[in-house]
C-alpha cells in the first residue's frame, strides 16, 4: 500500500507527533510496506465471522467497590506541588488553544 | 556457570531458611556476577538499574522462616513498575521516572522473600524482538556476545542465562518471553492470559499484555510463576483461577497425553536442524508415553499480519498517555500541542514511532473496518483453530519457539522481517493461550527453543511436558 507524506503527516498530527522531512520519508515508506503485508487478512471470508476483542479469560471486571486504598510510596498530597481540600494544584501548563479571544 | 543461578531457586530458598547458606553471601554474588558481564567486563548491558546496598538491606530484613523464594535473586524487566528503581520501558519518555506504587508480582515476590537485583533491559516498551530497540543501547546475548538475546525481555534473559539469578520476570505481547528464553538457552513461560496480575506492567496492548517468568531450569520458573500468579482485585483482566506450584509436575507420568505436531509450523522453509531438535523433544514425549499426532492450524500465516494491526493499534492507544504532561520527559513547545508533539516526539524511539502511526492509521476514519476489524475477526480464526484441536483430544502442542537461532547484532534492518521473528508465538497471544520454551539442542552453537502451547489455565499439561524434555535431553539441551 502506497502511503504518501501527506498522508502520513496527517495521521502524525493525529498521533501528536512531529516529523521532520527525511524522518517522515523514511516512515512512510516503512509504514506503507508494513501494511502490504497486511493485505493478506484482506483475502480471509470473514463475513459470519464475529471480531474478537480480548481473549476470554474467567475475570470477572466487575467487582465489589471495596478495595484496599493503594499502597504509595509517599502521601498522595505529595505528588503536586500544592494540595488544598483534597485536590491537587498544579501549574497551567498552556493556555487553552482554539478557544475563542476577545470579548464575549 | 556461576553465580546463585547455578543452584536452583527452590534449593536456593531451602538452604537459606535452613541456615546452609548466607542470603547476604547469595546477593552480594550476583550483584558480583552483575558486575563480571557489565560495563568494564563483558558489557552484556542487560540491566539499566540496580542497587545493591538497598538489595543487601532487603536480604538483611527478611523475616524468619520459610518463604518460597527466601533470599533467590530475581531481576524484573523495566516495565513494570518498583518502588526503589526506576521504571524507564526503555525509553527517553520515562528516563528516570519513578513509580509512586509497585505492581502486583512485585509485591509477591517480595513478599515471598525474593530479592530485587535489578531492572532489565527491554525493546523500548517492550516493542521489538532483538532489545536493540532500547534506549538505552541493546543488550548482548551471553551465549555469543556478537548476536541479538531475543526481544522484547532480553535483558531478562540475558540476566539468566549469565547467571545473575535464576529467576526473572518478563512480559509478552507477542512473544517476548519466549522468543528471548529459546535465543539465551533458558526456559521461557508465557502463562494463559488472567493468570498473573498485571498491575504496574506499563501497557502495551491490553488485549495481549501478559507478564511471564524465565528460569534457568523448567523448575526455576514453575516456582517463580508460582509466586506470582493468582487473581488480584486491581486488575480487571485477572482470573479468580486456583493457582498451584508446577514444579508437582516433575516426574508426572505422560501416558496418554496427546501431543500436536501443527504442520504450519513446520514449514519445507525451515531450517531442518531446528525441524530436526524440536523432533527430538518431541521423541522424548513419545518415549516418555505421550502420543505425538500432526493436527493443523490453517489460519497461522494470518497471525502476524493480524498482530501487527492489532498490537499497534492499542499501543497507539495507550502510548497517548506519554504526552510531557504527567510523566517524565516534557520538551516545552509554543502552545499545548507542541509541547505534545515535541515531547513525543523527541522521547519515542524509531520503533514506537512506527507502531503508533502504524496504530493511528488502522484505526483512522475509513480504514477501521479493512484493517482493525478484520484482524480483530482473524484474531477470532485463529483462536478457533486452537480450541478444534484441543476439543479433539489433543491436550498441548509442540513447535519450534522461533523459525530463527539468535542473529547478529544489526543484521535485520527491515521492520517487517523483524517482525516475523515471533511468527510461532504471537499465536498464543492473539488465542490468550499459556506456551513456554524449553532449551531442545543448538545449531551452530546457538541455543534453539522447542515451544509447547496449552489450553488455557492448563499450565500444568506444559510443565509436565517441559520437565519431561528437559530430563530426557540433559546437557544435550545444551550442546
Amino acid at each position: 500500500m502506497t502511503i504518501d507524506e501527506a498522508g502520513l503527516r496527517r495521521v502524525a498530527a493525529l498521533a501528536r507527533l512531529r516529523l521532520a522531512g527525511d524522518r517522515l520519508h523514511a516512515l512512510s515508506s516503512q509504514v506503507g510496506s508494513i501494511l502490504e503485508h497486511m493485505a493478506a487478512l484482506q483475502a480471509v471470508d470473514t463475513a459470519n465471522v464475529p471480531p474478537m476483542s480480548a481473549a476470554p479469560t474467567a475475570a470477572s471486571a466487575l467487582r465489589a467497590d471495596d478495595g484496599e486504598p493503594l499502597p504509595l510510596a509517599i502521601p498522595r498530597d505529595r505528588f503536586a506541588p500544592a494540595w488544598r481540600d483534597g485536590f491537587f494544584l498544579v501549574p497551567r501548563v498552556a493556555s487553552h488553544e482554539g478557544e475563542p479571544t476577545g470579548d464575549a | 556457570m556461576t553465580g546463585p543461578a547455578a543452584v536452583a531457586a527452590r534449593e536456593l530458598a531451602r538452604a537459606h531458611a535452613a541456615g546452609e547458606r548466607d542470603v547476604i553471601h547469595t546477593v552480594r554474588t550476583a550483584f558480583d556476577r552483575a558486575d563480571e558481564v557489565g560495563p568494564g567486563g563483558e558489557n552484556l548491558n542487560c540491566l539499566l538499574s540496580s542497587d545493591r546496598e538497598a538489595a543487601l538491606t532487603a536480604a538483611e530484613a527478611l523475616p524468619a522462616g520459610a518463604l518460597a523464594l527466601r533470599g533467590v535473586p530475581v531481576v524484573v524487566k523495566d516495565n513494570i513498575a518498583t518502588l526503589d528503581l526506576p521504571t524507564t520501558c526503555a525509553s527517553r519518555v520515562l528516563e528516570h521516572y519513578v513509580s509512586p506504587y509497585e505492581a502486583t508480582v512485585v509485591r509477591r515476590l517480595r513478599d515471598a522473600g525474593a530479592i530485587i537485583v535489578g531492572k532489565s533491559n527491554l525493546d523500548e516498551f517492550a516493542m521489538g524482538s532483538s532489545t536493540e530497540h532500547s534506549a538505552f543501547g541493546p543488550t548482548r546475548n551471553p551465549v555469543d556476545r556478537s548476536r541479538v538475546p531475543g526481544g522484547s525481555s532480553g535483558g531478562s534473559a540475558a540476566a539468566v542465562a549469565a547467571g545473575i539469578a535464576p529467576i526473572a520476570l518478563g512480559s509478552e505481547t507477542g512473544g517476548s518471553v519466549r522468543q528471548p528464553a529459546a535465543f539465551c538457552g533458558v526456559v521461557g513461560v508465557k502463562p494463559t492470559y488472567g493468570r498473573v496480575s498485571r498491575f504496574g506492567l506499563v501497557a502495551f496492548a491490553s488485549s495481549l499484555d501478559q507478564v511471564g517468568v524465565f528460569g534457568r531450569t523448567v523448575d526455576d520458573a514453575a516456582l517463580g510463576l508460582a509466586v506470582i500468579a493468582g487473581h488480584d482485585p486491581r486488575d480487571a483482566t485477572s482470573a479468580a483461577e486456583p493457582v498451584r506450584d508446577h514444579g508437582g509436575e516433575r516426574g508426572a507420568p505422560l501416558r496418554g497425553l496427546v501431543v500436536g505436531r501443527p504442520r504450519e509450523y513446520f514449514a519445507d522453509s525451515l531450517d531442518p536442524r531446528i525441524v530436526a531438535l524440536c523432533d527430538r523433544a518431541a521423541e522424548t514425549l513419545r518415549a516418555a508415553g505421550a502420543e505425538i499426532r500432526d493436527v493443523s492450524l490453517p489460519h497461522t500465516a494470518l497471525a502476524i499480519p493480524a498482530y501487527y494491526v492489532i498490537a499497534p493499534a492499542e499501543c497507539s492507544s495507550n502510548l497517548a498517555r506519554f504526552d510531557g504532561a504527567r510523566y517524565g520527559l516534557r520538551v516545552e513547545g509554543d502552545g499545548l500541542s507542541a509541547m505534545y508533539e515535541a515531547t513525543r516526539s523527541r522521547g519515542f524511539g524509531d520503533e514506537v514511532i512506527r507502531r503508533v502511526l502504524l496504530g493511528t492509521w488502522v484505526l483512522s476514519a475509513g480504514y477501521y473496518d479493512a484493517y482493525y476489524r478484520k484482524a480483530m475477526q482473524v484474531r477470532a480464526l485463529i483462536a478457533d483453530d486452537f480450541d478444534r484441536v484441543f476439543a479433539h483430544g489433543v491436550d498441548c502442542l509442540l513447535t519450534p519457539t522461533a523459525p530463527t537461532p539468535a542473529f547478529p547484532l544489526g543484521a535485520i534492518a527491515d521492520p517487517y522481517e523483524m517482525y516475523l521473528s515471533d511468527v510461532f508465538t504471537v499465536t498464543a497471544n492473539l488465542a490468550g493461550l499459556p506456551g513456554i520454551s524449553v532449551p531442545a539442542g543448538r545449531v551452530d552453537g546457538l541455543p534453539i527453543g522447542a515451544q509447547l502451547l496449552g489450553r488455557r489455565f492448563d499450565e500444568a499439561t506444559l510443565f509436565r511436558a517441559a520437565f519431561a524434555i528437559e530430563a530426557a535431553l540433559g546437557e544435550e539441551a545444551h550442546r
